[in-house]
């Protein structure tokens, strides 16, 4: 009880900073957020057991397409075979999966696990009330939290992709085109994009569930619904609603293909499989049928940077859709809800 | 007499949960430096209210304004001057006392440079100084209590709200926390808001009362002028001892019988109950004295919070006996209770 001439001493210079630039004081509230979620995250045990996967998997692979990268490099038959370091992560001698790949089944996993359970524990806790009766906008603590994770997947995989190129560097001892580079770091923007959606997922089910489990769970479902039954659900209808191919003529076939492929891109996960591929490989040159007329004439060889981003572009923007739009929906349900204890 | 102005001003505030009204057309008005209690059972509507007030839920009708702001429109700036801890409040666990108070000071924009310094003031004032590095899920209730205390306060606000705060402390910390409430508003003028259902508690320490029962303020003002109104047709009743043994008939009765004021006077062997519409104890005292009692005690019967409450659920337990409703399971023990 000593102590309490502190209230008398108004804080003159914060209230003048409040009213002259109230700008500054809510981004400097959201940074401090996102300072704050991102030490939570780099201070859990669940951030440690990621790392240590994901680290796992990159060396693993790394391990693989090392020890195969000369057969590799020495194929001529191949149009990107000297595309060394795009190889290094791509390669595989069917022992593993190559690094895309598995990486394609870790992100959801990442995701998933940064967010499941951002707005319920914090509601469960008791900490919500407390935090949002502070002068800070609601939107912003939805935010903070997609953003500090974000942030920690984006540094994660930067420094992955910078550690392959680095260690190809020092074991072969080639140098890395400026072609690879821009591809390589497409590929980790790519994949941080990727990430976003699940973590804007389980963000959505953070709230819309009061139990942590409730929501992981429910975002795990999301997840093999897309990889496991979705495929095999479109498979299966399309197969029984279309009529025999052996009846059709060849535009009809392809048409009919090109049906089945647009479905199937409905789910992310192909989404992020077709673009990835597609930059990882140059000579990928289209993600859907081509008949012999198109295929007159090309000499097989890979694509300009330029024109692999072309071909991923529908891709790219049905990702960032797919993330706003659960953004969207996670909003919609925070902003007017009514939060207690 | 300094002028009273209202600070928290709610008027015509309702808010519907489907068929279910939580709050029902509150008109309240709360002055600057007063401490005012919010006292009511569970479920009459005390946390939502308080949820309207800061702008954490929208009411469906009427509006709040605190400190000027409108706290459905400008809820930021409401928030900036109002400090609210919530009935369960939680901090984050994996965080010490001292970085859980730092962060709530950031994001209320405080100087970082005097940032430390000031929480870890707060934190001595409220009696955690020792315990400032340890990690907040180690803290008993009492404690958390403390701590969200001195996260109220961190942001120097004009008015703090506490909802249930006395809840699941022990009776000593419970006077201790009161108590540092009551000082602090007298010291520094804060205006404080607190709900609770323990009418004791509120008693102790607050100004002003509103008597809040299924989202309807039934009553409002100080204790005297909430039992004055209240218990207006018993009015005083003084209870006089005697050395000497009253005898019936008594030769004084159809004299006092007399007195306007006397409404009733009734014996027991060596002491006498007055009704009386006026405070007029003096009075009694006297013809008491000059016609030879000698007087043990007197005492007035006080109507407390307690009497209040009772009456007030005793009312409205009346109005809806029909309605069946677990808020009635409440009010109906509350009301078997008080018949001793």
């Amino acid at each position: 009880m000593e102590n309490q001439q502190i209230f008398s001493q108004p804080m003159v210079s914060q209230q003048a900073e409040n009213n002259v630039t109230p700008f500054f004081a809510r981004s400097r509230a959201f940074g401090v957020m996102v300072e704050k979620e991102l030490a939570d995250h780099i201070r859990g045990w669940r951030f440690v057991v990621l790392v240590g996967l994901i680290l796992l998997t990159f060396v693993g692979c790394l391990y693989v397409s090392l020890s195969n990268i000369r057969t590799v490099f020495a194929n001529t038959d191949d149009p990107d075979h000297a595309f060394l370091y795009l190889k290094l992560i791509t390669t595989t001698d069917g022992t593993a999966p190559p690094f895309h790949v598995l990486l394609s089944f870790l992100a959801p996993l990442l995701g998933i696990s940064l967010g499941f359970d951002a707005i319920n524990t914090e509601q469960n806790n008791g900490t919500l009330t407390r935090l949002l009766a502070q002068p800070i906008f609601r939107d912003n603590v939805l935010l903070a939290k997609f953003t500090a994770a974000v942030i920690i997947v984006g540094v994660l995989f930067f420094s992955l992709s910078l550690l392959v190129i680095g260690g190809g560097l020092i074991f072969t001892g080639v140098r890395i085109e400026p072609e690879e580079l821009s591809r390589i770091l497409g590929f980790v923007a790519l994949s941080i994009i990727y990430v976003g959606f699940w973590l804007g997922l389980s963000i959505m089910f953070s709230i819309a569930f009061k139990q942590a489990a409730t929501s992981a769970l429910s975002a795990i479902g999301f997840w093999l619904l897309f990889t496991v039954f979705y495929p095999f659900l479109v498979n299966l209808i399309i197969r029984s609603l279309l009529p025999d191919p052996a009846y059709l003529s060849q535009a009809q076939v392809m048409s009919y293909n090109e049906l089945i492929l647009d479905v199937m891109r409905i789910a992310p996960n192909q989404l992020y499989t077709d673009a990835a591929t597609t930059l990882l490989m140059p000579a990928v040159r289209s993600l859907g049928p081509m008949n012999m007329e198109q295929m007159a004439g090309a000499i097989p060889s890979p694509l300009p940077v330029k024109e692999s981003l072309m071909i991923v572009w529908p891709q790219l923007s049905g990702l960032l859709a797919s993330t706003i739009s659960c953004f969207a929906l996670s909003y919609y349900l925070f902003m007017r809800r009514e939060i207690r204890g | 007499m300094e002028m009273k102005e209202a600070i928290i001003k709610l008027s015509n505030l309702s808010k519907h949960y489907g068929q279910f009204v939580a709050v029902d057309r509150l008109n309240l008005e709360v002055h600057r430096g007063e401490v005012f209690g919010l006292l009511g059972p569970n479920g009459a509507g005390k946390t939502t209210t308080i949820l309207m007030m800061l702008g954490l839920t929208e009411p469906n009708e009427g509006t709040a304004y605190v400190c000027g702001f409108s706290a459905a429109r400008d809820p930021l700036n409401v928030k900036r001057k109002v400090g609210y801890m919530p009935d369960n409040v939680g901090f984050y666990n994996h965080m010490t006392a001292l970085e859980n108070l730092v962060y709530i000071a950031r994001l209320n924009s405080i100087e970082e440079k005097r940032l430390q310094e000031r929480a870890k003031t707060l934190l001595d004032m409220v009696g955690l100084g020792a315990e400032m590095n340890k990690k907040a899920g180690t803290f008993s209730r009492g404690m958390k209590q403390r701590l969200g205390l001195a996260e109220v306060l961190i942001k120097s606000p004009e008015v703090i709200v506490l909802d249930e705060p006395t809840l699941g402390i022990d009776p000593a910390g419970v006077k201790d926390f009161l108590e540092m409430i009551r000082s602090l508003s007298r010291q520094h003028g804060l205006t404080v808001l607190l709900s609770s259902h323990h009418l004791h508690h509120v008693q102790q320490v607050c100004d002003r009362v509103g008597i809040f029962v299924r989202g309807k303020l039934l009553a409002q003002g100080d204790i005297p002028a909430l039992s004055s109104s209240l218990f207006g047709k018993e009015g005083h009743i003084t209870t006089v001892s005697t050395v000497q043994t009253i005898l019936q008939p008594w030769q004084l009765e159809p004299e006092m019988r007399s007195w306007p004021e006397i409404k009733d006077i009734s014996f027991a062997a060596n002491s006498i109950e007055f009704s009386s519409t006026k405070e007029i104890t003096p009075d009694i005292v006297r013809l008491l004295v000059t016609n030879g009692y000698d007087i043990l005690s007197v005492k007035n019967k006080e109507f407390g919070l307690d009497e209040i409450y009772q009456k007030y659920f005793e009312n409205s337990f009346n109005e809806d006996t029909n309605n069946g409703k677990s808020a009635n399971f409440f009010t109906t023990n509350g009301f078997t209770a008080s018949r001793k």
